[in-house]
């Protein structure tokens, strides 16, 4: 028995006599064409073909590759999840996690807050605050590679380096900056700090324009100072930033890189060996062809970790967030 | 009569398609190919670029149907891994003798026994040189570029600035040692440098002093083989550089030297004395202008045991397994003409060198020989007057590596096994407190594993 025949059931769009004339007109292949379809369709191929040819063609390949043993050259054979066995067996594996934890709370700790007080304090600034924020903008204009070659100067061990001149004036040093296991993770932190801080500057001062000038006022009629303005206005004002930034820094930290690979290739003795290097040395460490199997395996470890990560961060701070 | 008109048509005919043939043949030998190969390393002066160039000229003229694309080249693990995965390799290019056989057993090199045994020197080759570059099908994937042996390089002038004399360089690792000391007191300059770089570089060194002393990195061959690099040779090996680095403190404060940094700082006068290949004075001429009067070679100190050695290895030229028929045969013609003649004939030999010295590239840098004894002396004798390194500085050298027991590298997984020391040698040099044991037997296992996976 179909339930609308039942008498009293609701009403099918068909017995409604007058709201007949406003149903939607039938759709054909010709109605979609004049209604613009195909022109959408056409400018959306594009777009389709690069995001499929360069984002989801490399995903794909990279779930498959990670199932395989590949060189390349020879056939691919199917291993299961042998990559991922051996990837979590490996003994470098636990040191490159820990390696990556540590540059991340070390870039939160000291990396985070530095572009917001920057922000805060050029924010309070009236005159040239333009060439302020230009200034602070610069490391992020020069090309990462460079900035790294120049920072190596200044990392020179010896006592004639560059920082340990300086630090040397006031009797401290020499360092060993890259060369020590202890030295060498804070040193990336403190280069990549100086490299990434201006953009995430600029979103900061972004956001404190939206701030309403009328409640720092009220603050100030109310003989707050400037932390207590930062603390009571700013920061819960701008908090769905500071969470975006948060999690956008975690993540890129997770996926840290160029640092470790240029400054000291994951030494002394693997102590800046993060994940991506590892990924990398999987790949292409060994000059008779890599085990790519491995290091998609490690990629879709890193990726999956980093998406619940995200999920979980998102519904805890969603409140938050938006409260 | 009929049968005659028929017989010479048919004769008329064969003549005509015999002529058609030759003509096709003719026009497709007349079309040119090209083929990219190995130059310099990138970074190399405009001397020695225009010396190359000069090299591509004579080729081309000689063979006009062939084109050769110089691309600059300079072999390091992770590029060339990188490289060979990607197809981006020249036609033809250079691989150590650890890579040559494994390369081509899995089908990643171009087989060049049909045009080898064509060479008329083939016969000639040093019998264990030529064996680096024949797969286990006993094919030939790779023909030599050079053979070198580890030697003791030293800045002249650091040693007469310590008031050592440079004619009589350390024949001991003892002597090493205290000369380092001295060098670095007297001059500031770190006394002896090692390449200490995650590149497998450290691992390639710390091979060579084990070598020195009378170890060996493993036994066996192949994925049977047995990782030994956990020896007491070792241990000793690690144990000598933890004092020269923490209780001499003559190695200086930069320890993640590659092979090139540390050729670039040697040329720049900022180091005393490091390990590297016999032929590297090419490079420190090429890339860095080393000034000739501050050079000098000689041997490793062999410890007295009947089992020390000095490392030995080399380059060989090889070419992609996709090339086309017209483009290998092109490619051997290259390989011959640029890597083998100059080593092989005369006139060749005294042409390359009188190119060589033209643009002010060294002629005689010492290297081993690629061919039996004979040929080797003869080619030497060829070029003998156009030598233009500092040969009377290389006397500790030349006159004592002929001597030496030549080792070759580890045979099985040869990178994987330096890669797994690189991590030992730089724990020893940045940290007061390593374990030496602990760590051997982590990076032990480390190459035992890759070993047994072939990798």
């Amino acid at each position: 028995m179909n339930t609308v025949d039942q008498p009293g059931g609701p009403a099918l769009p068909s017995e409604r006599g007058p709201s007949r004339s406003y149903a939607t007109p039938r759709r054909t292949p010709l109605t979609w064409i004049r209604g613009g379809g195909l022109s959408a369709f056409l400018f959306l191929l594009p777009l389709l073909f690069v995001f499929g040819a360069f984002s989801w063609f490399p995903i794909v390949r990279t779930a498959i590759m990670s199932l395989q043993h590949t060189n390349f050259v020879q056939a691919p054979t199917w291993v299961g999840f042998q990559n991922f066995r051996a990837v979590w067996h490996d003994p470098l594996f636990p040191v490159a996690v820990r390696n990556t934890a540590y540059f991340a709370l070390l870039a939160l700790v000291f990396g985070y807050p530095i572009p917001l007080i920057a922000a805060v304090l050029m924010s309070e600034v009236r005159k040239r605050r333009g060439l302020y924020s230009m200034v602070a903008y610069l490391p992020v204009v020069i090309p990462p590679v460079v900035a790294v070659l120049l920072w190596k100067t200044f990392y020179d061990a010896s006592a004639t380096g560059v920082f340990n001149t300086a630090l040397g004036w006031v009797g401290l040093g020499p360092y060993p900056w890259l060369q020590s296991q202890q030295w060498a993770m804070p040193s990336l932190v403190l280069e990549s700090t100086w490299a990434n801080a201006g953009a995430t500057m600029i979103i900061y001062l972004a956001a404190l324009t939206s701030v309403n000038p009328e409640l720092y006022e009220a603050a100030s009629v109310d003989g707050a100072q400037l932390l207590r303005k930062v603390w009571h206005i700013t920061l819960p004002q701008i908090r769905g930033v500071l969470l975006v930034t948060l999690i956008l820094q975690i993540i890129g930290t997770a996926q840290v890189f160029l640092e470790p690979y240029l400054f000291t290739s994951g030494g002394p003795a693997n102590a800046t060996l993060t994940v991506m290097l590892l990924i990398y040395n999987y790949a292409f460490g060994n000059s008779l062809g890599g085990d790519y199997g491995k290091a998609t395996a490690l990629s879709l470890m890193l990726a999956g970790s980093l998406a619940v990560f995200s999920l979980v961060y998102l519904r805890a701070t969603r409140s938050w967030s938006t409260r | 009569m009929k049968s005659t008109r028929v017989a010479m048509i048919v004769a008329v005919g064969v003549l005509l398609a015999i002529g058609a043939s030759t003509a096709a043949g003719s026009t497709r030998s007349g079309k040119k190919v090209t083929i990219s190969v190995a130059s310099l390393i990138p970074g190399s002066t405009q001397a020695a670029i225009k010396q190359f160039n000069a090299q591509v000229k004579e080729f081309e003229k000689r063979y006009p149907t062939i084109q050769v694309k110089p691309v600059e080249y300079q072999w390091t693990g992770p590029s060339f891994a990188a490289k060979l995965a990607a197809r981006t390799l020249p036609t033809v290019f250079e691989v150590p003798f650890t890579d040559a056989r494994t390369l081509g057993d899995r089908g990643q090199l171009a087989n060049l026994t049909p045009y080898f045994k064509k060479l008329p020197y083939h016969n000639k080759y040093n019998n264990a040189v030529i064996a680096e570059g024949t797969d286990a099908k006993g094919q030939v994937v790779a023909l030599p570029k050079g053979a070198y042996a580890q030697a003791l390089h030293y800045n002249r002038a650091l040693f007469k600035q310590a008031g050592l004399n440079p004619n009589k360089p350390p024949t001991t690792w003892a002597q090493i040692r205290t000369d380092a000391r001295i060098i670095s007191q007297k001059t500031g300059k770190p006394g002896y440098v090692e390449m200490a770089k995650d590149d497998n570089t450290a691992g390639w060194i710390l091979t060579t002093l084990v070598y020195s002393l009378g170890g060996r990195m493993e036994t066996g061959t192949g994925t049977h083989a047995k990782a030994t690099l956990n020896n007491t040779y070792t241990i000793h090996a690690l144990n000598m550089l933890k004092a020269m680095r923490w209780t001499d403190n003559s190695m200086g404060s930069n320890f993640d030297y590659g092979w090139s940094d540390i050729n670039q700082a040697f040329a720049a006068g900022k180091v005393g004395m490091y390990i590297s290949g016999s032929d590297v004075y090419t490079n420190l001429v090429q890339a860095y202008n080393v000034n000739p009067s501050t050079y000098g070679v000689t041997t490793i100190p062999l410890a007295n045991n009947k089992k020390v050695g000095v490392l030995g290895g080399g380059t060989l030229a090889a070419v992609r397994p996709d090339a086309k028929k017209a483009q290998l045969a092109a490619a051997v013609k290259w390989l011959d003409f640029f890597y083998e003649q100059p080593l092989v004939s005369k006139k060749q030999a005294i042409r390359n060198a009188k190119t060589l010295v033209a643009n002010k590239q060294p002629v005689g840098v010492p290297a081993l020989p690629i061919f039996n004894r004979t040929q080797y002396n003869l080619a030497n004798l060829w070029i003998k007057p156009y030598i233009n390194v500092p040969v009377g500085q290389m006397k500790p050298f030349l006159n004592g590596i002929f001597k030496q027991k030549l080792i070759p590298e580890p045979e099985a997984s040869t990178q994987s096994v330096y890669h797994a020391l690189d991590a030992v040698v730089e724990a020893v040099l940045t940290n007061k407190n390593t374990d030496v044991v602990q760590m051997l037997k982590q990076a032990n296992a480390e190459a035992q594993a890759a070993i047994r996976q072939g990798a």
